[in-house]
């Protein structure tokens, strides 16, 4: 989209070098400016609309300046993410995802998304695939879409593996993410296997990834469910935390958190179109990747000293 | 197969105009007929050239005699309506576009002359709501679907187009769903929208939007008119803007209200005559629609210019209010300032 960059921005026509000759020597600009030229530039970009998204809004100028780098203390500091097997994801093409889903709200879908971009050496973008009550939401659809994900719809999760991107999922749902401290890393029902039938019709990679931290940011003690009719959602959390203390009860507990990329499971072997309509074929593959994600689960959490360190 | 005899309806509103010209500067069509309630503006009528001008309302049987009596073979159906405004309200504009349209395809259903249906309608067709896919197929579903105004006037048209294509299956049936509509010279509820001063949006919202330049619209319509491709069709450019990135590259500032006082501010709006947007268009500035237009290219093996390169027509024609190369100057200056070079600072 050439035709939108309007801007011929400090061009050297536009300012030609002048240099009084009695200063020779060239004034090295310091790394605060240089941070300082990028934060303006980008200002410039946003203020005149000059960034492209792709179709699904996906805005990467925005996600990787303003959207990712608050998260990052999150994950290095606050949660110490350590992260494994970040070599069965590929460099490139298209894979799916899929993850356990738990704590409360949705910070293991970010985590993830930070592992994949910061640590992967192909840096990639995870598209995640969410629940529609996301784009229900004011404030919170738009940032959805700006960040990279999307409808959580077999459309949407072919459409973004065909055009060989990284594409996350958590068939949990709302089961997992909501479900009480005591049921912590027992996974729930993996929806109706809606994932594995767009990885057989893409004939790409299924990777099952487990997630161990996330279950104790924070602990579902109750759920108040008068109040979740109420507002129209899934649940409302009762932790140790919230709504007691109010916003300090938003703070999640420090938890140490391992993410494991599990070996992937390869589907383009086994028939594309067909395979996707065969319901046995499709719920065998399910209970794998359950399995495997399950298992995997078992084994980091006989891994890790406690919860917080 | 090439028409002999071209039908246009809607003549006298702008695309219609703009067709029926391009069309009667093809040497090879021997008669293009414009059909309209109204005559067209006199400024146009140099353009619309050799078109013939038949004065009759679509919702009378008299179009039946029309095509009748011209051996009409190829109709393009251009006559539904968007904007209540237009029509003389929107009573006025539900008889044109639904019982005109049946009018229309009874007199066509009547014509042994007929060989080729080409009807202009609307990716609206599709909804907009939160459970959308990114992008809508031509086979997509809506998820909800439009309850009111011209969206539901297209769906109910594209149901009787679709009863027509059953019973005269030798009648090749384009039906096109276009975007909206930008360019140049275009006036919709959208290029009036996006020349306000300052452009009201739905607080915590920011959809996706898509355009078609009105010069492809008409490129698509006359390419369908003179050619043989059967079928539903989405037309618009390839990929997408964000409506704030719109209006940001109009260069006007915007204006978030709350989701509860937009029908308030829309209505202040209709009444000021400055935008005529109605509720379902409301739902647009909320969730947005975009659509999949690769089968048009695979079809007709050509493609609008993109989303971005149609609205880049529409910035330069709008003074805008802000300008990126003040913006860019600014920034210039500003950097100088705070840093102790005087040479531009790379990021």
């Amino acid at each position: 989209m050439p035709e939108a960059r309007v801007i011929p921005l400090r061009s050297d026509e536009e300012l030609p070098p002048v240099l009084p000759p009695a200063a020779p020597a060239p004034v090295v600009a310091s790394d605060w400016e240089h941070r300082l030229a990028g934060g303006l530039a980008f200002l410039r970009r946003r203020i005149t609309g000059d960034y492209e998204i792709d179709d699904f809004g996906y805005d990467k100028d925005l996600t990787e300046h303003v959207l990712l780098p608050p998260l990052r203390p999150l994950y290095d500091k606050w949660f110490r993410v350590e992260t494994r097997g970040l070599d069965n994801v590929p460099d490139d093409g298209g894979a799916l995802i899929v993850a356990n889903h738990s704590g409360t709200v949705p910070v293991d879908a970010l985590m993830t998304t930070l592992a994949l971009h910061d640590h992967h050496p192909a840096k990639r973008n995870l598209r995640l695939l969410a629940a529609d009550l996301v784009f229900t939401l004011p404030v919170v659809a738009p940032i959805a879409r700006k960040s990279g994900n999307t409808l959580a719809c077999n459309a949407d999760a072919e459409r973004l593996l065909s055009s060989d991107e990284l594409v996350g999922v958590f068939p949990e749902g709302f089961k997992g993410i909501g479900k009480p401290f005591s049921e912590r890393y027992k996974l729930q029902r993996f929806g109706r296997g809606g994932f594995v039938s767009a990885a057989l019709r893409t004939g790409k990679p299924i990777i099952p990834v487990s997630i161990v931290g996330a279950e104790e940011i924070y602990p579902i003690l109750g759920n108040s469910k008068t109040l979740a009719r109420l507002l129209g959602l899934p649940y409302v959390p009762i932790t140790p935390l919230f709504p007691w203390l109010g916003p300090v009860g938003a703070l999640p507990l420090p938890s140490k958190w391992l993410i494991e990329f599990g070996e992937p499971i390869e589907t383009a072997h086994l028939g594309g179109q067909a395979a996707a309509e065969d319901p046995m074929l499709v719920f065998n593959l399910t209970d794998q990747v359950r399995e495997t994600i399950q298992s995997t689960l078992y084994t980091l959490l006989m891994q890790r000293r406690s919860v917080f360190f | 197969m090439k028409p002999r005899v071209v039908l246009v309806t809607g003549v006298s509103r702008y695309l219609g105009t703009r067709l029926a010209s391009t069309l009667a500067a093809d040497p090879s069509i021997e008669r293009v007929i414009g059909v309209d309630t109204v005559p067209p503006r006199a400024e146009a009528l140099p353009q619309l050239g050799r078109t013939e001008f038949v004065r009759a309302d679509i919702r009378n049987p008299l179009i039946a005699k029309v095509i009748a009596q011209a051996e009409v073979d190829t109709v393009v159906h251009m006559n539904v309506i968007a904007t209540p405004l237009g029509a003389g309200g929107r009573t006025a504009m539900k008889e044109i576009n639904v019982i005109g349209t049946m009018q229309l395809l009874a007199a066509c259903q009547k014509a042994p002359s007929m060989r080729k249906l080409v009807v202009k309608s609307t990716t609206a067709v599709y909804g907009s709501s939160p459970r959308d896919p990114a992008l809508f197929t031509e086979d997509a579903e809506p998820k909800a679907l439009p309850k009111s105004g011209y969206a539901k006037d297209a769906v109910e048209v594209e149901g009787y187009v679709r009863g027509f294509g059953r019973r005269r299956p030798d009648v090749t049936l384009s039906l096109l769903r276009f975007t909206n509509f930008i360019g140049p010279v275009i006036e919709t509820p959208l290029t009036r929208y996006l020349s306000l001063p300052v452009v009201p949006t739905v607080l915590g919202f920011d959809p996706r939007i898509q355009l078609c330049h009105e010069d492809d619209g008409i490129e698509v319509l006359r390419r369908f008119a003179l050619g043989d491709h059967p079928g539903i069709f989405n037309v618009g450019g390839s990929g997408v803007l964000l409506l704030s990135q719109a209006i940001r590259r109009v260069g006007r500032p915007s204006f978030p209200v709350p989701a509860p006082a937009v029908s308030l501010v829309a209505g202040t709006f209709r009444r000021a005559g400055l935008v005529d947007f109605s509720p379902e268009q409301m739902r647009y500035l909320e969730h947005g629609r975009v659509a999949d237009v690769s089968r048009l290219t695979r079809e007709v093996g050509w493609s609008p210019r993109s989303t971005a390169e149609a609205m880049q027509t529409f910035v330069e024609r709008a003074p805008r209010i802000l300008n990126p190369e003040t913006v860019a100057a600014a920034e210039t200056r500003l950097l100088q300032a705070l840093t102790r070079t005087k040479e531009p600072v790379r990021a």
